[in-house]
C-alpha cells in the first residue's frame, strides 16, 4: 500500500516506543524513543559520530527496518512499508548522481521511474534547474560538476517529485567547500520556506544545526537527550552532554554536593533557587562560560592554565580545586592578575547523574 | 639569480638496465621473427633475401583466412557467452557472510588447473566410449561425437572455455561490484529506480573500467587459444578447429616452413594488437572527454 499523492505532500512524523539493535550486536544502536515532529517543521539531529543518528535518519526513511516500535506519517504506520512507499527524499553524505547521465536527466530520472507524462517531466526538471541555479549545465554530465552542484543535484531528486512528504539529509555538506556550506544552507532556507517540507537534517556540527533548524534534536549513545530550540539548548541544557556539546567553549560542568537550597562546590556554598532533597545522585552544577564573572577579590580563587583570544572574546582556561573551568571575557575587559570567579546564580544548572534537576526527568 | 646546471646525457645509464632487459626478452627474440619473415632457406644454413614475399603470400592464402575467420569466430562466441555470464553470477553472488568465501573459492577453482589437464579432463569428458559427457548423451539418444561431427567439437571446445574461463570475467565484476558504495543503492531505491535501471546506471558504469580488462584478457587468451584445442580436437575434425596458433605451429614445426611461419606470426600479433586497440579505444572513449573534478565516492 502506498501513501495518497498529495499536491502539496508533507507529513508530520511520529516515533513509538522505537528502538533499534543491528544483529549481532549485543547493544542497542538506538535506545527506545518517543517523537513527534510537526508538518512543514525543520529539524536537525545533532550528535557526536556514533550517536545514532543516521541509523534514525535511515530508519524513517525505510532503508533500514527498526527491531522495535512504530514509525508514523500523518498517522499511518509506515514501518513496514519500503523506502520506495514512503515518499521521501533523502540527501546523502557524499553526493550521489549517475555518473553517465546528464544534469538534467539526473533530475528527470525519478519522475521517468514513477512514469509520469513526458512534458510534465520537461516542466518540472526547468523549474527545479532554475531554482537550483543548474541551468547552464543541464546538458553537462552529471559527473563533471563540483561537489556542492553535485549536492545539489541529490537534492533537485528530490524537489522535482509532487510526491515528497520529507527530505531527509544526512550530513549534506560534509564535503562541500567552507565557503559554500553558507550559500548552499541559505538556498536550502530558501527551500525549505518555499515548499514547507518537512526537513530533517543529521549533523554533527552544531552551526549547521542551530541555524537550519526549528527544533534541534540532540542525541547521545543511542538516546534523544533533549528536543528543543538552539535558544533552549544554550539555556537550559537537560542533559550535561547537551551542555558541553552545544556553545563554544561547552558549558562548565563541576561536580558539587547539595545542601537543601545550597550546592557546595570547592569547600564554597553557592546558593541555589530551589531546596534540593539529598539523594544518593552524582551531583554536578553546569554554568556557561558567559556566566562566570572575573574580579580581583570576590569569589573563589582560580588557577588561570591558558589564555586563548577568539576575536571578540578571550577565554580563560583556569582550574578551582582540581577541576577545570572555561570563562568567557569580552574582548577590551581587563583580566586581573590573581583573578576569582563568581556565578550568576540565575544561570546555574543543577544536574544529578547526568539529568537536569527540575526538568521532571532525572530527579 | 639562477643556479648553474652542469649539461650532460649521463642520466640516460640509469635507463640502461631496463633496455637490456627488454632487449633480451622481447626485442631480440621478434628480431630473429622478423628475420626470418624476410629470407628463405634451402638448409645448410644459408639465407636468400625475399622482402616481402611472405607477408604476401600469407595475406592472400585462403588457408590464413580461413584459419583467421575461425579464430575470429571462437573469440567472439566467447565473448558473447563469457561477458554477459560473468556479468550475470557476479550480480546473483553474495555480498557479505560466509558465503562469500565459498563463492569465491569455487569460482577460482577452474583458473587453478593447467591448460593441458584442462584439454585432457575435456578429451576424456567428451569420449563417446568412456567419458561422462559423451557416454551419458549417448545413452540419451544423442548422436554426439566431438571427434566427427564440425558442430560437436565447437559445442565441446566453447564449452570447455566457458567452464574454464568465465570465472575470470565473474571474478573482476565481482571486485567492481562491491566496490561500489551502499549509498548508490540506496538514493536509487529513494529515486523508486527498477533492477534493472540500478544495473544500467548504477552497476554497469561502475564496473565498466574491470569489465574492460575482462573483456581484453578474454579476447587476447581465446584467441591466442592452442593447448586446449590441440589437446580435445588436434585441430579436426578436418581443419574445423584448426585456429591461427594451430595453424601456425603446423607450418612452423610440422612443415619447417619458417619464413611464411615468421611472417604469419608477425601478422598474428599485429592482429591482436589492432584489435586490442580498439577495444580500449571504443570502451574508454566515453572518458576521454571529461575529467572528474567533484568529490563523492568513486
Amino acid at each position: 500500500m502506498a501513501l495518497d499523492n498529495k499536491k502539496l505532500a508533507m507529513a508530520s512524523i511520529q516515533l513509538q516506543s522505537l528502538a533499534h539493535r543491528y544483529p549481532s550486536a549485543p547493544d542497542y544502536a538506538l535506545n527506545s524513543m518517543q517523537q513527534n515532529w510537526s508538518d512543514g517543521g525543520a529539524y536537525a539531529l545533532l550528535g557526536p559520530s556514533g550517536c545514532g543518528k543516521t541509523t534514525l535518519l535511515n530508519i524513517i526513511s525505510g532503508l533500514l527496518r527498526p527491531s522495535e516500535g512504530r514509525v508514523l506519517f500523518d498517522n499511518v504506520d509506515v514501518t513496514n512499508l519500503t523506502t520506495e512507499q514512503r515518499n521521501i527524499a533523502q540527501v546523502f553524505q557524499f553526493p550521489v548522481v549517475y555518473d553517465t547521465m546528464t544534469v538534467a536527466d539526473n533530475l528527470a530520472f525519478p519522475l521517468r521511474n514513477r512514469g509520469i507524462a513526458k512534458n510534465e517531466i520537461e516542466k518540472r526538471v526547468a523549474d527545479a534547474l532554475q531554482m537550483l541555479d543548474l541551468q547552464d549545465r543541464a546538458n553537462d554530465r552529471a559527473r563533471l560538476l563540483s561537489a556542492d552542484d553535485k549536492q545539489k543535484i541529490s537534492l533537485g531528486r528530490g524537489l522535482v517529485r509532487t510526491d515528497v512528504q520529507a527530505i531527509l539529509f544526512d550530513e549534506p555538506l560534509t564535503v562541500i567547500d567552507p565557503h559554500l556550506k553558507w550559500q548552499l544552507r541559505t538556498e536550502l532556507k530558501k527551500i525549505h520556506q518555499r515548499f514547507q517540507h518537512t526537513m530533517i537534517y543529521v549533523t554533527h556540527d552544531q552551526t549547521e544545526a542551530l541555524t537550519f533548524a526549528d527544533q534541534v534534536i540532540v542525541m547521545y549513545e543511542g538516546a534523544v537527550v533533549q528536543v528543543g530550540t538552539p535558544q533552549q539548548l544554550f539555556e537550559t541544557p537537560e542533559h550535561t552532554f547537551v551542555g558541553k556539546f552545544i556553545g563554544s567553549p561547552g558549558m562548565n560542568v563541576l561536580p558539587c554536593e547539595v545542601d537543601e537550597s545550597y550546592a557546595i562546590f570547592a569547600g564554597k556554598r553557592i546558593l541555589l533557587d530551589r531546596t534540593i532533597e539529598k539523594t544518593t545522585a552524582r551531583f554536578e552544577l553546569g554554568i556557561r562560560p558567559e556566566h562566570i564573572k572575573l574580579s580581583p577579590s570576590v569569589g573563589m580563587p582560580l588557577t588561570v592554565t591558558a589564555l586563548e583570544d577568539v576575536g571578540r572574546h578571550v577565554i580563560v582556561r583556569g582550574e578551582i580545586a582540581g577541576t577545570q573551568l572555561s570563562i568567557l571575557v569580552n574582548d577590551g575587559v581587563a583580566i586581573p592578575e590573581n583573578p576569582c570567579v563568581s556565578f550568576d546564580s540565575a544561570h546555574i544548572n543543577l544536574y544529578a547523574d547526568d539529568y537536569r534537576v527540575g526538568s521532571g526527568r532525572g530527579d | 639569480m639562477s643556479i648553474q646546471k652542469i649539461q650532460n646525457n649521463k642520466a640516460w645509464f640509469l635507463v640502461m638496465p631496463v633496455l637490456i632487459l627488454v632487449g633480451i626478452s622481447a626485442i631480440i627474440p621478434l628480431m630473429t621473427v622478423v628475420n626470418y619473415s624476410v629470407q628463405d632457406t634451402f638448409g645448410n644454413n644459408e639465407f636468400y633475401w625475399v622482402g616481402t614475399e611472405w607477408f604476401q603470400e600469407i595475406l592472400v592464402s585462403e588457408r590464413f583466412h580461413n584459419a583467421l575467420l575461425r579464430t575470429l569466430l571462437f573469440s567472439g562466441l566467447i565473448l558473447a557467452i563469457e561477458i554477459p555470464l560473468g556479468i550475470l553470477i557476479a550480480l546473483a553472488m553474495p555480498k557479505r557472510g560466509w558465503s562469500v568465501s565459498v563463492c569465491l573459492v569455487l569460482m577460482a577453482l577452474p583458473l587453478l588447473i593447467p591448460w593441458n589437464v584442462v584439454g585432457t579432463i575435456w578429451q576424456v569428458f567428451g569420449r563417446v566410449d568412456i567419458g561422462l559427457l559423451g557416454h551419458g548423451l549417448a545413452s540419451l539418444g544423442i548422436d554426439y561425437n566431438y571427434t566427427q561431427n564440425i558442430l560437436d567439437a565447437w559445442l565441446t571446445l566453447i564449452l570447455m572455455d566457458v567452464w574454464h574461463w568465465t570465472s575470470l570475467v565473474v571474478l573482476l565484476c565481482y571486485s567492481g561490484l562491491v566496490s561500489i558504495p551502499e549509498v548508490y543503492y540506496q538514493a536509487a531505491r529513494i529515486d523508486g529506480a527498477s533492477r534493472w535501471a540500478v544495473f544500467r546506471f548504477i552497476q554497469l558504469p561502475k564496473i565498466k573500467r574491470v569489465l574492460l580488462i575482462a573483456v581484453l584478457l578474454r579476447f587476447m587468451d581465446s584467441f591466442m587459444i592452442y593447448t586446449e584445442p590441440f589437446v580435445v580436437t588436434g585441430g579436426g575434425p578436418g581443419n574445423a578447429t584448426t585456429f591461427l596458433s594451430i595453424d601456425l605451429v603446423q607450418m612452423a614445426l610440422g612443415q619447417f616452413d619458417l619464413g611464411p611461419a615468421a611472417a604469419m606470426s608477425l601478422i598474428y600479433f599485429l592482429i591482436i594488437l589492432l584489435v586490442c586497440w580498439v577495444f580500449y579505444t571504443v570502451m574508454t572513449s566515453y572518458d576521454d572527454d571529461e575529467k572528474s573534478n567533484g568529490g563523492g565516492p568513486q
